[in-house]
C-alpha cells in the first residue's frame, strides 16, 4: 500500500525542514522515500495549504498507574462534566482533568498526538501502569521508573555500595518493570516523610539513612549514564512549590556534575521569595542556568486556569498542600517502601496572586530558554492543567497579541511582578515542531518518531493552517499512525492500540540473589513478582508491539 | 493434566494475595504444602462438580451456542445488570467491554461492603499504607472491628509479626482490637488490647477520638459502650505512636451510614498527620472486587456501579446496587459472575439469568444459561489487584484446563451481540 500525501508544507526539525512545500510518502505503516515515476499510488491526500507535521509526543503526562486511578476515583463530579458517550467505533468513557483510558487516547489522537510516556511508575506499580497505558487506544507509551526513595537503594546507598552494584539494581528495575527511563521525584524525600519529616533540602542526610538528595542525584545520574540509557535522568526536583525554591533547583542541575539531566515541570521550581507576598518570579534566574548547561533540559509543567487535580510521587509535598484542595479532599499514601503517591483535586484561578504568578512564571521560562531543542511542551498533565489545554497553549507561544490579551486578565499584582509583557518572543510553527516532536523523539533516544524522514513510523500530523492557533492544534485535519488514517477532522474514524517503548540495559545478575534476599527478608512480594513477562506486556497492550531500544555502549 | 507440585505460587482466594505458595496435586483439588491458610487451602481444593459444561435452560451445549443463547438474552433486555463480578483483570476488562457494548450496569457481589470506602474517596479522601510499610514501620496497629484473620488469615504473619523489619529488630508492635479480639490460635509479637465496644456504634468513639486529641472539652462518658478512659488512653497512645496504622474491613462496617464512620475514622487518621504519622489501612480484595473496581475506573473514569448509556458511564453507588435493581425490576437481565468461589451464587431473582460460574458451582436454580469458567492463578493465568490498590499480581496456571475464562466466556457472548446485529 503506497499513499502520497502531497504538497503539504512540512515542518520536520530532525532533518532541517522548515515549512517547504513537498510530498511525504507512507507504505506499509512507514514513511519512505520519493518512489520511482512508475510506482503505482494506491491513494493520494492533497494537502495543498495544509501544514505537515510527525505525530505530536507528550513526553511528560500522567496517564496510567495508581495515583491516576485514585485521582479517577476522587472525581466522580468532574468526570459528569465531560462524557464521551459510545460512537460505532469508540467506547463510552469520561473525564476533564483524570479522564479514563479510552478518553485519554481517543483525545490525545484527535489533538494530533501519537506517542506519551508516563513519568512516574512505582516499581511495585508498574503492572498497573502498563496495563492502564495498554488499554489507552491510539497512542504508543512508555513510561519512567521512579527510584530515590525506595529503601532497597538508599540501604545499597548507606552501607557505601559501588556505583557498579546502583548500576545493576538500576538495570534490573528498568528491565524488570519495562520502562524507558529513571524518574526520580523529590529524592529521598518520600522517604524522609515517612520517618515524618516535611522538608528535605538538597544537602539535608537523610533522618535514618544520612544521605543526601544531592548524593541521590549523583548516583541516578551516573547510572543513567552508564548503563547508556538515552533518556537523562527524569527530575523532579525537591521543595517543589515552595517560595524560595529557586536555588535548590539550581543545585539539582549541579548535583548531575555535568551529566546529562531533565528537569521536569521546572515552573513549580522557579520561584523567589521576594515582594510584599513573599513569592516572586525567578524564572529569568532559571531560564539564564539551563541557558547554559548544555546537559541540562528541562519541560514546564504550564498551568492554565480552571479545575484540574494533582497527582504526584511527592507525598511529602502534596500532603503540605493538602489544605489548599478544591474541592476539599485529598489522598495521601506511603507505598511498600517503595515510594508514595498523593492527590489533590485543585483550582487554578485567575484572580489568585499565586496562580496567576505561576502561570506568567511558566510562560517566561518558555519564551527566555533560547534552545527549543532543551524546553518541552507539558503541563505536567493533569497537574498543571488537562493535555486538552495545549492548543491553548501553543497559541499563548505563538501570538503575543494573544498572550498579552490573556495577561491582562489576571491578577493585577501577579502582572505587575511579570516581565511577560515585555518579551516578544512568538514560537514558529518550526519551533513548535520541536518542542513537541523532533527533540522529545531525541531526549527518549526513539530512532523512527518525531520526525518524516524514510524509515520513520508513518505517525504524521496534517493541520489547516489556521490564524488562530488554538483552533487548528484542537482539531487536525488527519491524523496518520502507523500508516493507517485514525482521526479525520479532529474525530477517531480508526481505532489502533500502538506499541511499548522500553530499554534493556545489560546489568551484572548477581544483583538478583541480592534482591531475593531483601525482598523475602522485608517486603510482602518475591523480587521476581516485580518482573513483568513478555506475554504479560503482549496482553495489556492487545497484541500492540513491544519495541526494546538499545542502550549506548555504557562505560565500563 | 495433573498438576505440578511448585513454589512460587501466587494465591488468588484473599485480598492479601500472596505470592509464596508450595502447591501441588492434593487428594481434592489441589493441595497448599508450604504458607498456605483455611482460605488458600479451601479454594484450591475446589473441585469440579460432575457435570462441567456449559448449559441452556438445563440441557448441555457448546460454548458457541450457550454464548449465542446469552447474547439472545442480552439483545433482548434494555439494562442488564453483569454482577458477581468475582473474576481477575482480564475478565473485568471483559465486563467493561460488555456493559458498554449492552448499555449495562457493572456492580460487585462485594459492592454493598466496597462502596462504604468509595463513598468516602470520593467525598474526603484518605491518608493510607500497605503492606510493607507496616510490616517494617508500623509500632501501633489498630484494628478497627476487630479481628481481621478469618477474611484475611495471614495479615499478621505477613506484616506486624514478621522476623526482621528494614528499621532495626528491636521494634516491638502494639495491637488494639477494636470489637471482637484475635481468634484462637492468633500469636501477636507485642503487647495487645482488646476494647470490647459495639462496632456499629464506632463512629462516635472515632469521633470522641478526634475531640479528645483536638482537646476539645467532651461531656460524653463512654463511647461504643466503652468508657471516656479507655479512649482517653488510645488517644494518647495513637499521639505518641511512631507509624501507627488502622486497619479496617468495610464487610465488619456493616450497618446503616457505615461510611460515615469510615469517613471519622479516616479524618481522625488525617488529624494524626498534623503531627505526627498515622495511616489507614482499607482491607479489601477478595473476589476480585479492588480488581474489578480499578479497571472500570481506569477504562472509563468510574469504579463500581458504574452504568453505560447513550450518554456516556455515569455512576451511583447507591441506586446501581444489585439488590435495588433487580427487586425493582430496573435490571431485566442478569448476567452473574463468580470465577473464585462455587458459593457465590446469584441472589434469587425473576430476571432472566446468565451464570459464569466456578465449576463446583451448586446453583440453587437452574439460570437461562449456565458456562462453567476457570479459575484465575488455578486454570488460567491473570492478574489480580491486593488489598492495598497498588499491587497488581501475576496469577500462574496451576494444571491444564479445558475450561474457559470469564474474559473468554464474556467476549464469545460479546462477539455473538455483534453477529446478531
Amino acid at each position: 500500500m503506497l499513499i502520497r500525501l502531497a504538497g503539504g508544507r512540512v515542518y520536520d526539525p530532525a532533518h532541517g525542514i522548515n515549512g517547504e512545500i513537498r510530498d511525504v510518502w507512507v507504505r506499509d505503516g512507514h514513511i519512505v522515500a520519493t518512489p520511482g515515476p512508475d510506482a503505482p499510488i494506491d491513494q493520494t491526500y492533497d494537502l495543498t495549504g495544509r501544514v505537515v507535521m510527525a505525530g505530536a509526543i507528550d513526553m511528560h503526562t500522567h496517564i496510567g498507574g495508581g495515583k491516576l486511578n485514585i485521582a479517577r476515583a476522587m472525581l466522580p463530579e468532574d468526570h459528569r462534566r465531560d462524557p464521551r458517550p459510545r460512537t460505532a467505533l469508540t467506547r463510552g468513557s469520561c473525564g476533564h482533568a483524570a479522564p479514563g483510558t479510552l478518553a485519554t487516547g481517543y483525545r490525545y489522537a484527535e489533538m494530533g498526538y501519537t506517542a506519551c510516556f508516563e513519568p512516574a511508575i512505582l516499581p511495585v506499580n508498574a503492572r498497573q501502569a502498563h496495563l492502564e497505558m495498554g488499554d489507552t487506544p491510539l497512542v504508543d507509551k512508555g513510561g519512567y521508573v521512579m527510584l530515590g526513595s525506595d529503601d532497597f537503594l538508599l540501604r545499597l546507598m548507606a552501607s557505601g555500595a559501588e556505583q557498579r552494584l546502583i548500576n545493576d539494581y538500576v538495570g534490573w528495575t528498568l528491565n524488570a518493570t519495562r520502562c524507558i527511563g529513571i524518574k526520580v521525584v523529590n529524592p529521598g524525600g518520600i522517604s524522609a516523610f515517612k520517618f515524618n519529616q516535611r522538608r528535605f533540602e538538597l544537602d539535608e542526610a537523610h533522618p535514618f539513612y544520612g544521605v543526601t538528595p544531592r548524593d541521590i542525584l549523583r548516583v541516578l545520574s551516573r547510572a543513567v549514564h552508564e548503563l547508556g540509557v538515552p533518556h537523562p535522568l527524569h527530575v523532579h526536583s525537591s521543595n517543589l512549590g515552595l517560595p524560595g525554591n529557586y536555588p535548590t533547583t539550581l543545585g539539582t542541575i549541579d548535583a548531575a556534575e555535568g551529566l546529562p539531566i531533565h528537569l521536569t515541570h521546572i515552573q513549580f521550581h522557579s520561584y523567589g521569595a521576594e515582594g510584599d507576598r513573599k513569592f516572586s518570579s525567578a524564572a529569568a534566574r532559571i531560564a539564564e542556568k539551563v541557558n547554559s548547561t548544555p546537559n541540562a533540559s528541562c519541560d514546564v509543567g504550564q498551568i492554565l486556569f480552571g479545575q484540574t487535580v494533582t497527582a504526584s510521587g511527592d507525598n511529602m509535598t502534596q500532603h503540605r498542600n493538602a489544605g489548599l484542595a478544591s474541592p476539599k479532599k485529598f489522598v495521601v499514601m506511603d507505598i511498600e517502601c517503595d515510594a508514595g503517591c498523593g492527590v489533590l483535586p485543585f483550582k487554578y484561578r485567575d484572580q489568585n496572586f499565586v496562580n496567576a504568578l505561576q502561570w506568567a512564571i511558566g510562560l517566561e521560562i518558555f519564551l527566555l530558554v533560547d534552545d527549543p531543542w532543551r524546553v518541552f511542551l507539558t503541563t505536567d498533565h493533569p497537574n498543571g492543567a488537562p493535555f486538552t489545554t495545549y492548543p491553548h497553549l501553543i497559541r499563548l507561544l505563538m501570538d503575543k497579541t494573544f498572550r498579552n490579551e490573556r495577561l491582562g486578565l489576571i491578577h493585577a499584582d501577579a502582572k505587575a511582578l511579570s516581565t511577560l509583557a515585555s518579551i516578544d518572543r512568538e514560537y514558529s510553527l518550526y519551533e513548535i515542531a520541536i518542542l513537541t516532536r523532533a527533540a522529545p523523539a531525541r531526549l527518549l533516544g526513539i530512532p523512527d518518531i518525531g520526525h518524516l524522514g524514510a524509515g520513520a513510523t508513518a505517525d504524521i500530523t496534517v493541520y489547516r493552517d489556521e490564524p488562530d492557533r488554538e483552533r487548528m492544534f484542537t482539531a487536525p485535519e488527519y491524523v496518520f499512525k502507523d500508516g493507517r488514517l485514525v482521526v479525520r477532522d479532529g474525530k477517531v474514524v480508526q481505532v489502533t492500540w500502538g506499541r511499548y517503548h522500553m530499554v534493556a540495559p545489560a546489568y551484572d545478575r548477581g544483583i538478583e540473589r541480592r534482591l531475593e534476599e531483601h525482598f523475602a527478608r522485608y517486603q510482602t512480594m518475591r523480587a521476581d513478582s516485580l518482573r513483568i513477562s513478555d506475554d504479560e506486556m503482549a496482553a495489556f497492550g492487545h497484541g500492540g508491539e513491544l519495541r526494546t531500544h538499545p542502550c549506548r555502549g555504557g562505560t565500563p | 493434566m495433573p498438576a505440578p507440585d511448585r513454589p512460587g505460587v501466587t494465591c488468588p482466594f484473599c485480598g492479601l494475595v500472596c505470592d509464596d505458595l508450595r502447591v501441588g496435586p492434593g487428594t481434592r483439588g489441589l493441595a497448599v504444602t508450604e504458607n498456605g491458610c483455611a482460605v488458600a487451602a479451601r479454594g484450591f481444593g475446589q473441585v469440579a462438580t460432575a457435570t462441567t459444561g456449559p448449559r441452556i435452560a438445563g440441557a448441555p451445549a457448546t460454548l458457541a451456542d450457550a454464548a449465542a443463547a446469552a447474547a439472545r438474552l442480552l439483545a433482548a433486555a434494555r439494562r442488564p445488570l453483569i454482577g458477581g463480578l468475582g473474576t481477575d483483570v482480564q475478565g473485568a476488562r471483559a465486563a467493561c467491554r460488555l456493559a458498554d457494548q449492552t448499555g449495562g450496569v457493572l456492580d460487585h457481589m462485594n459492592g454493598a461492603g466496597a462502596i462504604r470506602n468509595l463513598l468516602v474517596l470520593q467525598d474526603s479522601g484518605w491518608i493510607t499504607t500497605t503492606l510493607s510499610e507496616i510490616r517494617n514501620r508500623c509500632d501501633l496497629l489498630i484494628l478497627a472491628g476487630g479481628d481481621i484473620t478469618s477474611r484475611f488469615p495471614r495479615f499478621f504473619e505477613r506484616t506486624i509479626a514478621a522476623p526482621e523489619a528494614l528499621f532495626g529488630g528491636d521494634r516491638q508492635c502494639a495491637t488494639v482490637f477494636l470489637g471482637r479480639g484475635p481468634q484462637a490460635g492468633v500469636t501477636l509479637p507485642g503487647p495487645v488490647e482488646v476494647i470490647g465496644c459495639e462496632v456499629a456504634e464506632l463512629g462516635q468513639a472515632f469521633g470522641l477520638l478526634r475531640a479528645l486529641l483536638a482537646g476539645r472539652p467532651v461531656q460524653a462518658t463512654s463511647a461504643a459502650g466503652a468508657p471516656l478512659a479507655v479512649w482517653q488512653g488510645l488517644a494518647d497512645r495513637m499521639r505518641a505512636a511512631t507509624y501507627g496504622v488502622v486497619a479496617w474491613a468495610a464487610p465488619d462496617f456493616d450497618f446503616p451510614h457505615a461510611e460515615l464512620a469510615i469517613q471519622t475514622l479516616c479524618e481522625l487518621v488525617k488529624d494524626l498527620n498534623r503531627d505526627t504519622r498515622f495511616s489507614g489501612l482499607p482491607l479489601g480484595g477478595s473476589d476480585g472486587d479492588i480488581t474489578v473496581d480499578a479497571v472500570s475506573l481506569w477504562q472509563t473514569g468510574f469504579g463500581l456501579r458504574a452504568a453505560f448509556g447513550a450518554g456516556g458511564p455515569t455512576q451511583d453507588l447507591h441506586q446501581h446496587a444489585t439488590a435495588r435493581l433487580l427487586a425493582s425490576g430496573e435490571a431485566d437481565a442478569l448476567v452473574w459472575v463468580s470465577s473464585f468461589d462455587p458459593a457465590r451464587t446469584p441472589p434469587a431473582s425473576t430476571v432472566p439469568t446468565v451464570v459464569l460460574g466456578h465449576a463446583a458451582m451448586t446453583l440453587p436454580a437452574e439460570p437461562a444459561v449456565f458456562i462453567p469458567v476457570g479459575t484465575p492463578g488455578v486454570d488460567h493465568a491473570g492478574h489480580l489487584f491486593r488489598t492495598d490498590r497498588v499491587v497488581a499480581l501475576p496469577l500462574a496456571a496451576l494444571r491444564g484446563s479445558a475450561l474457559p475464562s470469564v474474559a473468554e466466556a464474556l467476549d464469545a457472548i460479546g462477539a455473538a451481540l455483534e453477529g446478531g446485529r
